[in-house]
Protein backbone atom coordinates (compact mmCIF):
# COMPACT_ATOMS: atom_id res chain seq x y z
CA UNK A 1 0.00 0.00 0.00
CA UNK A 2 1.40 3.51 -0.73
CA UNK A 3 1.01 6.12 1.96
CA UNK A 4 -1.68 7.65 0.59
CA UNK A 5 -3.53 4.87 -0.31
CA UNK A 6 -2.97 3.83 3.30
CA UNK A 7 -4.17 7.26 4.40
CA UNK A 8 -7.56 7.02 2.47
CA UNK A 9 -7.85 3.22 4.13
CA UNK A 10 -7.29 5.34 7.69
CA UNK A 11 -9.84 8.21 6.55
CA UNK A 12 -12.08 5.58 5.63
CA UNK A 13 -11.90 3.93 8.82
CA UNK A 14 -12.63 7.34 10.62
CA UNK A 15 -15.85 7.64 8.79
CA UNK A 16 -16.89 4.39 9.82
CA UNK A 17 -15.82 4.39 13.37
CA UNK A 18 -15.13 7.97 14.86
CA UNK A 19 -19.19 8.70 15.92
CA UNK A 20 -19.33 5.60 17.99
CA UNK A 21 -15.59 6.38 19.54
CA UNK A 22 -17.14 9.90 19.78
CA UNK A 23 -20.36 9.01 21.51
CA UNK A 24 -18.91 6.82 23.86
CA UNK A 25 -16.17 9.11 25.15
CA UNK A 26 -18.66 11.57 25.33
CA UNK A 27 -20.94 9.80 28.04
CA UNK A 28 -17.61 9.08 29.89
CA UNK A 29 -16.19 12.83 29.48
CA UNK A 30 -19.69 14.30 29.13
CA UNK A 31 -17.86 16.75 27.03
CA UNK A 32 -18.90 16.66 22.97
CA UNK A 33 -15.22 18.99 21.95
CA UNK A 34 -13.12 16.60 24.29
CA UNK A 35 -14.59 13.63 23.16
CA UNK A 36 -13.69 14.69 19.67
CA UNK A 37 -10.36 15.35 20.78
CA UNK A 38 -9.51 12.27 22.74
CA UNK A 39 -10.91 10.52 19.49
CA UNK A 40 -8.53 12.83 17.41
CA UNK A 41 -5.46 11.71 19.10
CA UNK A 42 -6.42 8.32 18.43
CA UNK A 43 -7.07 9.00 14.93
CA UNK A 44 -3.44 11.15 15.18
CA UNK A 45 -1.85 7.94 16.52
CA UNK A 46 -3.08 5.75 13.83
CA UNK A 47 -2.12 7.54 10.84
CA UNK A 48 1.50 7.40 12.32
CA UNK A 49 1.30 3.71 13.36
CA UNK A 50 -0.71 1.93 10.62
CA UNK A 51 0.70 2.75 7.49
CA UNK A 52 4.07 1.64 8.66
CA UNK A 53 2.62 -1.55 10.66
CA UNK A 54 -0.80 -2.13 8.59
CA UNK A 55 -4.37 -1.47 9.72
CA UNK A 56 -5.18 -3.71 12.50
CA UNK A 57 -7.90 -6.17 12.73
CA UNK A 58 -9.87 -4.29 14.47
CA UNK A 59 -9.20 -0.75 14.52
CA UNK A 60 -12.39 0.71 16.24
CA UNK A 61 -10.98 -1.24 18.93
CA UNK A 62 -7.44 -0.13 18.94
CA UNK A 63 -8.89 3.27 18.16
CA UNK A 64 -11.17 2.83 21.19
CA UNK A 65 -7.53 1.53 23.23
CA UNK A 66 -6.16 5.17 22.03
CA UNK A 67 -8.86 7.32 23.14
CA UNK A 68 -9.17 5.57 26.48
CA UNK A 69 -6.00 6.37 27.49
CA UNK A 70 -5.52 9.59 26.52
CA UNK A 71 -8.83 10.07 28.77
CA UNK A 72 -7.70 8.28 31.56
CA UNK A 73 -4.36 10.26 30.88
CA UNK A 74 -6.59 13.78 31.11
CA UNK A 75 -8.27 12.50 34.26
CA UNK A 76 -4.75 12.03 36.06
CA UNK A 77 -3.59 15.15 35.06
CA UNK A 78 -7.00 16.50 35.99
CA UNK A 79 -7.17 15.44 39.13
CA UNK A 80 -3.27 16.67 40.55
CA UNK A 81 -4.92 20.28 39.28
CA UNK A 82 -8.02 20.47 41.69
CA UNK A 83 -9.15 23.75 39.77
CA UNK A 84 -9.36 22.00 36.03
CA UNK A 85 -11.18 19.52 37.38
CA UNK A 86 -13.36 21.41 39.15
CA UNK A 87 -14.27 23.16 35.71
CA UNK A 88 -15.19 19.83 34.35
CA UNK A 89 -18.09 19.26 36.78
CA UNK A 90 -16.98 16.12 38.37
CA UNK A 91 -17.55 14.83 41.31
CA UNK A 92 -15.75 11.62 41.32
CA UNK A 93 -12.26 10.51 42.33
CA UNK A 94 -9.60 10.23 39.42
CA UNK A 95 -9.51 6.11 39.85
CA UNK A 96 -13.42 5.86 39.98
CA UNK A 97 -13.12 7.75 36.52
CA UNK A 98 -10.67 5.25 35.49
CA UNK A 99 -13.23 2.39 36.07
CA UNK A 100 -15.92 4.37 34.69
CA UNK A 101 -13.95 4.88 31.14
CA UNK A 102 -13.04 1.23 31.04
CA UNK A 103 -17.13 0.24 31.73
CA UNK A 104 -18.49 2.69 29.87
CA UNK A 105 -16.89 2.14 26.61
CA UNK A 106 -18.40 -1.62 26.81
CA UNK A 107 -20.14 -2.16 23.31
CA UNK A 108 -23.71 -2.80 24.85
CA UNK A 109 -23.82 0.84 25.66
CA UNK A 110 -22.69 2.44 22.64
CA UNK A 111 -26.37 2.02 20.52
CA UNK A 112 -27.58 4.94 23.61
CA UNK A 113 -24.75 6.49 23.36
CA UNK A 114 -25.32 7.37 20.17
CA UNK A 115 -28.66 8.19 20.58
CA UNK A 116 -27.95 10.60 23.18
CA UNK A 117 -25.43 11.95 20.66
CA UNK A 118 -27.92 12.42 18.03
CA UNK A 119 -29.88 14.70 20.64
CA UNK A 120 -27.49 16.61 21.08
CA UNK A 121 -26.32 17.40 18.41
CA UNK A 122 -29.57 18.86 17.13
CA UNK A 123 -29.88 20.62 20.71
CA UNK A 124 -32.50 23.28 20.51
CA UNK A 125 -29.77 25.62 22.21
CA UNK A 126 -27.66 25.56 18.72
CA UNK A 127 -28.89 27.37 15.50
CA UNK A 128 -29.97 25.33 12.74
CA UNK A 129 -27.18 25.64 10.54
CA UNK A 130 -24.91 24.66 13.79
CA UNK A 131 -27.06 21.28 14.01
CA UNK A 132 -26.44 20.56 10.75
CA UNK A 133 -22.85 21.15 10.62
CA UNK A 134 -22.55 19.73 14.26
CA UNK A 135 -24.70 16.44 12.89
CA UNK A 136 -22.41 15.69 9.74
CA UNK A 137 -19.31 15.95 11.86
CA UNK A 138 -20.17 13.67 14.84
CA UNK A 139 -22.74 11.41 13.80
CA UNK A 140 -21.36 11.52 9.56
CA UNK A 141 -18.68 11.39 10.26
CA UNK A 142 -17.75 14.67 7.66
CA UNK A 143 -14.57 16.55 7.80
CA UNK A 144 -14.58 19.77 7.71
CA UNK A 145 -13.73 20.13 4.21
CA UNK A 146 -16.12 17.70 3.48
CA UNK A 147 -18.62 19.49 4.90
CA UNK A 148 -17.97 22.53 3.46
CA UNK A 149 -17.81 21.17 0.29
CA UNK A 150 -21.07 19.70 0.18
CA UNK A 151 -22.90 23.37 1.70
CA UNK A 152 -20.10 25.20 -0.54
CA UNK A 153 -19.02 27.07 2.10
CA UNK A 154 -15.77 28.03 2.91
CA UNK A 155 -13.45 25.80 5.60
CA UNK A 156 -12.84 28.28 7.97
CA UNK A 157 -16.59 29.23 8.19
CA UNK A 158 -18.25 25.56 9.07
CA UNK A 159 -14.93 25.22 11.38
CA UNK A 160 -16.04 27.80 13.42
CA UNK A 161 -19.49 26.99 13.32
CA UNK A 162 -18.17 23.74 14.96
CA UNK A 163 -16.34 24.98 17.36
CA UNK A 164 -19.02 27.60 18.37
CA UNK A 165 -21.53 24.62 18.48
CA UNK A 166 -19.57 22.67 21.06
CA UNK A 167 -18.68 25.79 23.22
CA UNK A 168 -22.66 26.68 23.32
CA UNK A 169 -23.48 22.78 24.39
CA UNK A 170 -20.85 23.15 27.02
CA UNK A 171 -21.74 26.39 28.81
CA UNK A 172 -25.35 25.14 28.79
CA UNK A 173 -24.54 22.23 30.06
CA UNK A 174 -26.46 20.24 28.01
CA UNK A 175 -27.04 17.29 29.75
CA UNK A 176 -25.48 13.72 27.49
CA UNK A 177 -28.98 12.22 27.77
CA UNK A 178 -32.07 10.67 25.65
CA UNK A 179 -34.79 13.66 27.13
CA UNK A 180 -37.50 12.47 29.16
CA UNK A 181 -41.11 11.71 28.02
CA UNK A 182 -42.15 15.35 28.50
CA UNK A 183 -39.47 16.70 25.82
CA UNK A 184 -38.96 13.57 23.64
CA UNK A 185 -41.42 14.30 21.06
CA UNK A 186 -40.14 18.23 20.64
CA UNK A 187 -36.83 17.36 20.73
CA UNK A 188 -36.76 14.11 18.46
CA UNK A 189 -38.86 16.55 15.61
CA UNK A 190 -35.48 18.58 16.09
CA UNK A 191 -33.67 15.84 15.15
CA UNK A 192 -35.54 14.79 12.12
CA UNK A 193 -35.82 18.61 11.03
CA UNK A 194 -32.00 18.18 10.55
CA UNK A 195 -31.50 14.84 9.05
CA UNK A 196 -34.27 15.73 6.32
CA UNK A 197 -32.71 19.42 6.29
CA UNK A 198 -29.53 17.48 5.24
CA UNK A 199 -31.43 15.41 2.74
CA UNK A 200 -33.27 18.78 0.83
CA UNK A 201 -30.22 19.97 0.66
CA UNK A 202 -28.64 17.10 -1.39
CA UNK A 203 -32.00 16.72 -3.23
CA UNK A 204 -33.33 19.68 -4.58
CA UNK A 205 -30.14 22.32 -3.55
CA UNK A 206 -31.45 25.35 -2.70
CA UNK A 207 -29.00 27.87 -2.89
CA UNK A 208 -26.80 29.35 -5.93
CA UNK A 209 -26.10 26.80 -8.60
CA UNK A 210 -28.57 24.43 -8.29
CA UNK A 211 -26.43 21.19 -8.55
CA UNK A 212 -27.63 17.69 -6.87
CA UNK A 213 -25.41 16.95 -4.18
CA UNK A 214 -26.31 13.08 -3.64
CA UNK A 215 -23.38 12.70 -1.32
CA UNK A 216 -25.68 14.81 1.42
CA UNK A 217 -29.00 12.75 0.78
CA UNK A 218 -27.47 9.50 0.34
CA UNK A 219 -25.77 10.57 4.00
CA UNK A 220 -28.96 12.24 5.45
CA UNK A 221 -30.74 8.39 4.46
CA UNK A 222 -28.34 6.73 6.14
CA UNK A 223 -28.51 8.47 9.32
CA UNK A 224 -32.35 7.70 9.58
CA UNK A 225 -31.86 4.48 9.52
CA UNK A 226 -29.20 4.54 12.04
CA UNK A 227 -32.21 6.27 14.06
CA UNK A 228 -34.81 4.16 13.31
CA UNK A 229 -32.40 0.87 14.42
CA UNK A 230 -31.55 3.29 17.94
CA UNK A 231 -35.40 4.71 18.28
CA UNK A 232 -37.26 1.41 16.47
CA UNK A 233 -40.58 3.04 18.57
CA UNK A 234 -40.92 6.16 17.33
CA UNK A 235 -43.44 6.04 14.47
CA UNK A 236 -42.32 9.44 12.66
CA UNK A 237 -38.86 8.24 12.52
CA UNK A 238 -39.75 4.98 10.29
CA UNK A 239 -41.74 8.15 8.67
CA UNK A 240 -39.02 9.92 7.63
CA UNK A 241 -36.74 7.38 6.38
CA UNK A 242 -39.37 6.28 4.33
CA UNK A 243 -40.34 9.50 2.83
CA UNK A 244 -36.85 9.97 1.93
CA UNK A 245 -36.05 6.52 0.15
CA UNK A 246 -39.56 7.31 -1.79
CA UNK A 247 -38.26 10.74 -2.31
CA UNK A 248 -35.16 9.26 -3.67
CA UNK A 249 -36.89 6.63 -5.57
CA UNK A 250 -37.55 8.93 -8.47
CA UNK A 251 -33.90 11.09 -8.51
CA UNK A 252 -32.61 9.67 -11.37
CA UNK A 253 -36.38 10.50 -12.98
CA UNK A 254 -36.39 14.05 -11.98
CA UNK A 255 -34.59 15.26 -14.45
CA UNK A 256 -35.18 15.12 -18.26
CA UNK A 257 -32.01 14.67 -21.22
CA UNK A 258 -31.36 18.14 -21.65
CA UNK A 259 -31.43 19.02 -17.87
CA UNK A 260 -35.03 20.58 -17.48
CA UNK A 261 -36.85 19.84 -13.99
CA UNK A 262 -39.34 16.76 -14.85
CA UNK A 263 -42.37 16.90 -13.23
CA UNK A 264 -44.16 13.63 -11.19
CA UNK A 265 -46.43 12.89 -13.18
CA UNK A 266 -44.49 13.44 -16.97
CA UNK A 267 -41.63 10.84 -15.16
CA UNK A 268 -40.78 8.19 -16.77
CA UNK A 269 -41.86 5.65 -13.86
CA UNK A 270 -39.63 2.53 -15.53
CA UNK A 271 -36.67 4.87 -13.94
CA UNK A 272 -38.00 5.05 -10.30
CA UNK A 273 -35.54 2.85 -8.10
CA UNK A 274 -37.45 0.09 -7.36
CA UNK A 275 -35.14 -0.72 -4.67
CA UNK A 276 -35.48 1.91 -2.75
CA UNK A 277 -39.81 1.69 -3.36
CA UNK A 278 -39.11 -1.34 -1.56
CA UNK A 279 -37.34 0.11 1.14
CA UNK A 280 -40.18 2.82 1.58
CA UNK A 281 -43.05 1.05 1.60
CA UNK A 282 -41.20 -1.17 4.32
CA UNK A 283 -40.15 1.89 6.48
CA UNK A 284 -43.77 2.89 6.26
CA UNK A 285 -45.13 -0.02 7.30
CA UNK A 286 -43.32 -0.27 9.78
CA UNK A 287 -44.61 3.54 10.63
CA UNK A 288 -47.86 2.25 10.71
CA UNK A 289 -47.49 -0.38 12.66
CA UNK A 290 -46.00 1.48 15.38
CA UNK A 291 -48.19 4.48 15.58
CA UNK A 292 -51.63 5.68 14.58
CA UNK A 293 -52.77 8.75 14.33
CA UNK A 294 -49.76 9.03 11.40
CA UNK A 295 -47.73 12.25 11.93
CA UNK A 296 -46.80 14.62 9.44
CA UNK A 297 -43.45 12.70 8.04
CA UNK A 298 -45.75 9.44 7.93
CA UNK A 299 -48.34 11.44 6.38
CA UNK A 300 -45.95 12.57 3.29
CA UNK A 301 -44.40 9.29 2.92
CA UNK A 302 -47.96 8.03 2.59
CA UNK A 303 -48.40 10.53 -0.19
CA UNK A 304 -45.35 9.47 -1.68
CA UNK A 305 -46.37 6.12 -1.68
CA UNK A 306 -49.52 6.35 -3.58
CA UNK A 307 -47.69 7.98 -6.08
CA UNK A 308 -44.92 4.98 -5.77
CA UNK A 309 -47.40 1.97 -5.73
CA UNK A 310 -49.01 3.12 -9.55
CA UNK A 311 -47.90 1.91 -12.16
CA UNK A 312 -48.32 4.65 -14.34
CA UNK A 313 -49.71 7.89 -13.71
CA UNK A 314 -53.52 7.31 -14.36
CA UNK A 315 -53.60 4.49 -11.83
CA UNK A 316 -52.70 7.50 -8.73
CA UNK A 317 -55.30 7.29 -6.10
CA UNK A 318 -56.09 10.76 -5.98
CA UNK A 319 -59.14 10.14 -3.59
CA UNK A 320 -56.66 8.77 -1.00
CA UNK A 321 -53.95 11.36 -1.58
CA UNK A 322 -56.49 13.94 -1.02
CA UNK A 323 -57.28 12.66 2.13
CA UNK A 324 -53.74 11.88 3.46
CA UNK A 325 -53.14 16.14 2.59
CA UNK A 326 -56.50 16.29 4.73
CA UNK A 327 -54.59 14.80 7.57
CA UNK A 328 -51.84 16.57 6.76
CA UNK A 329 -52.94 19.84 6.72
CA UNK A 330 -55.11 19.16 10.34
CA UNK A 331 -51.38 19.09 11.53
CA UNK A 332 -49.55 21.85 9.36
CA UNK A 333 -52.24 24.04 7.85
CA UNK A 334 -49.33 26.06 5.82
CA UNK A 335 -49.81 27.28 2.78
CA UNK A 336 -47.67 24.72 0.57
CA UNK A 337 -50.17 21.81 2.09
CA UNK A 338 -53.18 23.27 1.41
CA UNK A 339 -52.04 23.84 -2.37
CA UNK A 340 -51.25 20.37 -2.47
CA UNK A 341 -54.19 19.65 -1.55
CA UNK A 342 -55.85 21.74 -4.00
CA UNK A 343 -54.25 19.80 -6.48
CA UNK A 344 -54.69 16.34 -5.19
CA UNK A 345 -58.69 17.29 -4.81
CA UNK A 346 -58.56 18.55 -8.19
CA UNK A 347 -57.29 15.38 -9.58
CA UNK A 348 -59.66 13.19 -7.45
CA UNK A 349 -63.25 15.41 -7.40
CA UNK A 350 -62.68 17.51 -10.34
CA UNK A 351 -61.00 20.72 -11.68
CA UNK A 352 -63.63 23.02 -10.34
CA UNK A 353 -63.17 21.67 -6.63
CA UNK A 354 -59.57 22.14 -6.64
CA UNK A 355 -60.00 25.54 -8.17
CA UNK A 356 -61.90 27.12 -5.26
CA UNK A 357 -59.93 25.49 -3.25
CA UNK A 358 -56.78 27.47 -5.03
CA UNK A 359 -58.81 30.82 -4.86
CA UNK A 360 -58.94 30.25 -1.06
CA UNK A 361 -55.23 30.44 -0.85
CA UNK A 362 -54.60 33.85 -3.39
CA UNK A 363 -54.63 35.92 -0.21
CA UNK A 364 -51.81 33.59 1.24
CA UNK A 365 -48.88 36.52 1.84
CA UNK A 366 -46.62 33.15 1.81
CA UNK A 367 -47.49 31.92 -1.87
CA UNK A 368 -47.08 35.91 -3.37
CA UNK A 369 -44.50 34.94 -5.38
CA UNK A 370 -44.85 31.31 -5.56
CA UNK A 371 -44.67 30.75 -9.36
CA UNK A 372 -46.73 27.13 -8.52
CA UNK A 373 -49.45 28.59 -7.04
CA UNK A 374 -50.46 30.69 -10.69
CA UNK A 375 -48.99 27.30 -12.16
CA UNK A 376 -51.82 25.59 -10.42
CA UNK A 377 -54.53 27.38 -11.34
CA UNK A 378 -53.49 27.64 -14.53
CA UNK A 379 -53.42 23.90 -14.74
CA UNK A 380 -57.04 23.97 -13.69
CA UNK A 381 -58.61 27.00 -15.47
CA UNK A 382 -57.13 25.42 -18.87
CA UNK A 383 -59.09 21.93 -17.92
CA UNK A 384 -62.22 24.13 -17.52
CA UNK A 385 -61.77 25.66 -21.11
CA UNK A 386 -61.40 29.10 -19.16
CA UNK A 387 -58.44 29.88 -21.92
CA UNK A 388 -58.01 33.34 -21.76
CA UNK A 389 -58.14 33.50 -17.31
CA UNK A 390 -55.63 30.33 -17.90
CA UNK A 391 -52.89 31.88 -20.41
CA UNK A 392 -52.79 35.20 -17.73
CA UNK A 393 -51.84 32.49 -14.79
CA UNK A 394 -48.86 30.59 -16.89
CA UNK A 395 -47.94 33.77 -17.99
CA UNK A 396 -47.77 35.27 -14.48
CA UNK A 397 -46.51 31.97 -13.08
CA UNK A 398 -43.03 32.26 -15.85
CA UNK A 399 -42.72 35.87 -14.82
CA UNK A 400 -42.15 34.54 -11.02
CA UNK A 401 -40.62 31.20 -12.24
CA UNK A 402 -36.40 30.99 -10.99
CA UNK A 403 -35.44 29.00 -13.56
CA UNK A 404 -35.34 29.49 -17.35
CA UNK A 405 -36.26 25.85 -18.65
CA UNK A 406 -39.18 26.28 -16.38
CA UNK A 407 -40.35 29.96 -17.52
CA UNK A 408 -40.37 28.38 -21.04
CA UNK A 409 -42.41 25.33 -20.00
CA UNK A 410 -45.08 28.02 -18.99
CA UNK A 411 -44.87 30.34 -21.44
CA UNK A 412 -45.23 27.34 -24.13
CA UNK A 413 -48.85 26.39 -21.91
CA UNK A 414 -49.72 30.20 -22.00
CA UNK A 415 -49.35 30.02 -25.87
CA UNK A 416 -51.28 27.08 -26.51
CA UNK A 417 -54.13 28.39 -23.94
CA UNK A 418 -53.91 31.74 -26.74
CA UNK A 419 -54.32 29.14 -29.53
CA UNK A 420 -57.29 27.87 -28.03
CA UNK B 1 -22.44 6.16 -4.12
CA UNK B 2 -23.86 2.58 -4.12
CA UNK B 3 -21.94 -1.04 -4.99
CA UNK B 4 -22.86 -4.34 -5.03
CA UNK B 5 -20.92 -7.07 -3.80
CA UNK B 6 -20.74 -10.45 -5.59
CA UNK B 7 -19.63 -13.29 -3.17
CA UNK B 8 -17.71 -16.21 -5.39
CA UNK B 9 -17.57 -19.32 -4.01
CA UNK B 10 -14.79 -21.70 -5.28
CA UNK B 11 -17.24 -24.88 -4.51
CA UNK B 12 -20.60 -25.12 -5.48
CA UNK B 13 -23.09 -23.02 -2.89
CA UNK B 14 -24.63 -25.79 -0.92
CA UNK B 15 -26.84 -23.83 1.01
CA UNK B 16 -24.64 -24.32 4.32
CA UNK B 17 -25.82 -21.82 6.90
CA UNK B 18 -23.25 -19.18 7.12
CA UNK B 19 -21.46 -18.52 9.61
CA UNK B 20 -22.67 -16.83 13.17
CA UNK B 21 -20.64 -14.14 12.70
CA UNK B 22 -22.11 -13.11 9.22
CA UNK B 23 -25.02 -12.27 11.26
CA UNK B 24 -22.91 -9.75 12.99
CA UNK B 25 -21.45 -8.52 10.46
CA UNK B 26 -24.57 -7.76 8.34
CA UNK B 27 -26.04 -6.29 12.07
CA UNK B 28 -23.19 -3.95 11.90
CA UNK B 29 -24.19 -3.04 7.97
CA UNK B 30 -27.66 -2.40 9.09
CA UNK B 31 -27.08 -0.65 12.06
CA UNK B 32 -24.54 1.93 10.13
CA UNK B 33 -27.50 1.96 7.57
CA UNK B 34 -25.64 1.31 4.54
CA UNK B 35 -27.05 -2.51 4.10
CA UNK B 36 -29.93 -1.80 0.98
CA UNK B 37 -30.19 -5.22 0.23
CA UNK B 38 -28.75 -8.60 0.79
CA UNK B 39 -29.41 -11.95 -0.70
CA UNK B 40 -27.82 -15.74 -0.85
CA UNK B 41 -28.38 -17.60 -3.49
CA UNK B 42 -29.19 -21.38 -3.83
CA UNK B 43 -27.56 -23.54 -6.06
CA UNK B 44 -26.65 -23.39 -9.82
CA UNK B 45 -28.90 -26.83 -10.21
CA UNK B 46 -31.40 -24.83 -9.37
CA UNK B 47 -30.62 -22.23 -12.11
CA UNK B 48 -30.52 -21.75 -15.68
CA UNK B 49 -28.11 -19.18 -18.23
CA UNK B 50 -29.08 -18.12 -21.67
CA UNK B 51 -26.72 -17.04 -24.31
CA UNK B 52 -27.20 -15.31 -26.87
CA UNK B 53 -24.48 -15.61 -29.14
CA UNK B 54 -25.87 -17.10 -31.89
CA UNK B 55 -29.19 -16.44 -34.09
CA UNK B 56 -31.28 -17.28 -31.28
CA UNK B 57 -31.23 -17.36 -27.69
CA UNK B 58 -29.93 -21.12 -26.24
CA UNK B 59 -31.15 -21.70 -22.51
CA UNK B 60 -29.11 -24.25 -20.38
CA UNK B 61 -30.17 -25.71 -17.12
CA UNK B 62 -27.84 -25.78 -14.65
CA UNK B 63 -25.58 -26.65 -12.81
CA UNK B 64 -23.04 -24.70 -14.15
CA UNK B 65 -20.31 -27.39 -13.68
CA UNK B 66 -17.68 -25.71 -16.08
CA UNK B 67 -17.68 -22.66 -14.13
CA UNK B 68 -14.88 -22.12 -11.34
CA UNK B 69 -16.38 -19.43 -9.40
CA UNK B 70 -19.68 -19.42 -8.62
CA UNK B 71 -21.86 -16.23 -7.62
CA UNK B 72 -23.11 -17.49 -4.16
CA UNK B 73 -24.82 -14.17 -3.16
CA UNK B 74 -24.68 -10.48 -3.42
CA UNK B 75 -24.85 -7.31 -0.82
CA UNK B 76 -26.16 -4.00 -2.02
CA UNK B 77 -24.26 -1.79 0.25
CA UNK B 78 -24.02 2.29 0.51
CA UNK B 79 -20.90 4.05 0.86
CA UNK B 80 -19.16 7.36 0.49
CA UNK B 81 -16.17 6.00 -1.05
CA UNK B 82 -14.97 2.34 -2.19
CA UNK B 83 -12.19 3.04 0.38
CA UNK B 84 -14.83 2.75 2.90
CA UNK B 85 -16.69 0.08 1.57
CA UNK B 86 -13.42 -2.29 1.16
CA UNK B 87 -12.68 -1.29 4.89
CA UNK B 88 -16.24 -2.46 5.91
CA UNK B 89 -15.74 -5.60 3.76
CA UNK B 90 -12.35 -6.57 5.52
CA UNK B 91 -14.10 -7.45 8.18
CA UNK B 92 -16.27 -10.03 6.56
CA UNK B 93 -16.20 -13.05 8.12
CA UNK B 94 -15.18 -15.38 5.31
CA UNK B 95 -12.57 -18.24 5.54
CA UNK B 96 -13.39 -20.97 2.63
CA UNK B 97 -12.07 -19.20 0.26
CA UNK B 98 -14.46 -17.44 -0.80
CA UNK B 99 -13.50 -14.10 -2.78
CA UNK B 100 -16.16 -11.04 -3.40
CA UNK B 101 -15.95 -8.61 -6.56
CA UNK B 102 -16.68 -5.10 -5.55
CA UNK B 103 -18.51 -2.84 -8.46
CA UNK B 104 -20.15 0.54 -8.30
CA UNK B 105 -23.73 1.25 -9.75
CA UNK B 106 -24.04 4.00 -12.00
CA UNK B 107 -26.00 6.79 -10.60
CA UNK B 108 -28.27 9.67 -11.80
CA UNK B 109 -25.05 11.86 -11.97
CA UNK B 110 -23.13 9.53 -13.92
CA UNK B 111 -25.06 9.92 -17.31
CA UNK B 112 -22.82 12.32 -19.18
CA UNK B 113 -24.92 15.04 -21.16
CA UNK B 114 -27.55 14.77 -17.86
CA UNK B 115 -26.91 18.91 -16.11
CA UNK B 116 -28.53 17.79 -13.29
CA UNK B 117 -30.03 21.19 -12.66
CA UNK B 118 -32.99 22.08 -10.44
CA UNK B 119 -35.46 24.93 -10.73
CA UNK B 120 -36.93 24.76 -7.05
CA UNK B 121 -37.67 22.46 -4.36
CA UNK B 122 -40.61 19.98 -4.98
CA UNK B 123 -42.32 19.27 -8.12
CA UNK B 124 -45.73 19.86 -9.36
CA UNK B 125 -47.63 18.42 -6.30
CA UNK B 126 -44.48 20.32 -3.38
CA UNK B 127 -43.25 18.12 -0.88
CA UNK B 128 -44.79 20.12 1.97
CA UNK B 129 -42.30 20.45 4.99
CA UNK B 130 -43.69 20.21 8.10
Amino acid sequence: MTSSESVRAIEAVWGIESPRLIAALTRVVRDVGLAEDFAQDAFVSALSQWPSEGIPRNPGAWLMSVAKRRAIDYFRRAATAEDKYRLLGHETQAEESEEAIFAALDEDYIADDLLRLMFVACHPVLSVEARVALTLRLLGGLSTTEIARAFLSSEPTIAQRIVRAKRTLAEAHVPFEVPDAGQRMQRLTSVLEVIYLIFNEGYSASNGDDILRPGLSQEALRLGRVLAELAPQESEVHGLVALMELQSSRARARVGPSGEHVLLLEQDRARWDQILIRRGLTALGRAERVGQPLGPYALQAAIAACHARARRAEETDWARIAALYDALAELHPTAVVRLNRAVAVGMAFGPQSGLELVDALLAEPALRSYHLLPSVRGDLLEKLQRFGEARAEFERAAALAHNTRDRDLLLARAARCARA
Amino acid sequence: MRFLVMVKATKEWDGEAPAAAMGAFNDALARDGVMLAAEGLQPTSKGARISYAGPRPVVTDGPFTETKELVAGFWLVQARTKEELIERYLRCPFERGESIEIRQLFEAEDFPGIELKFAHKGSQTPNARP
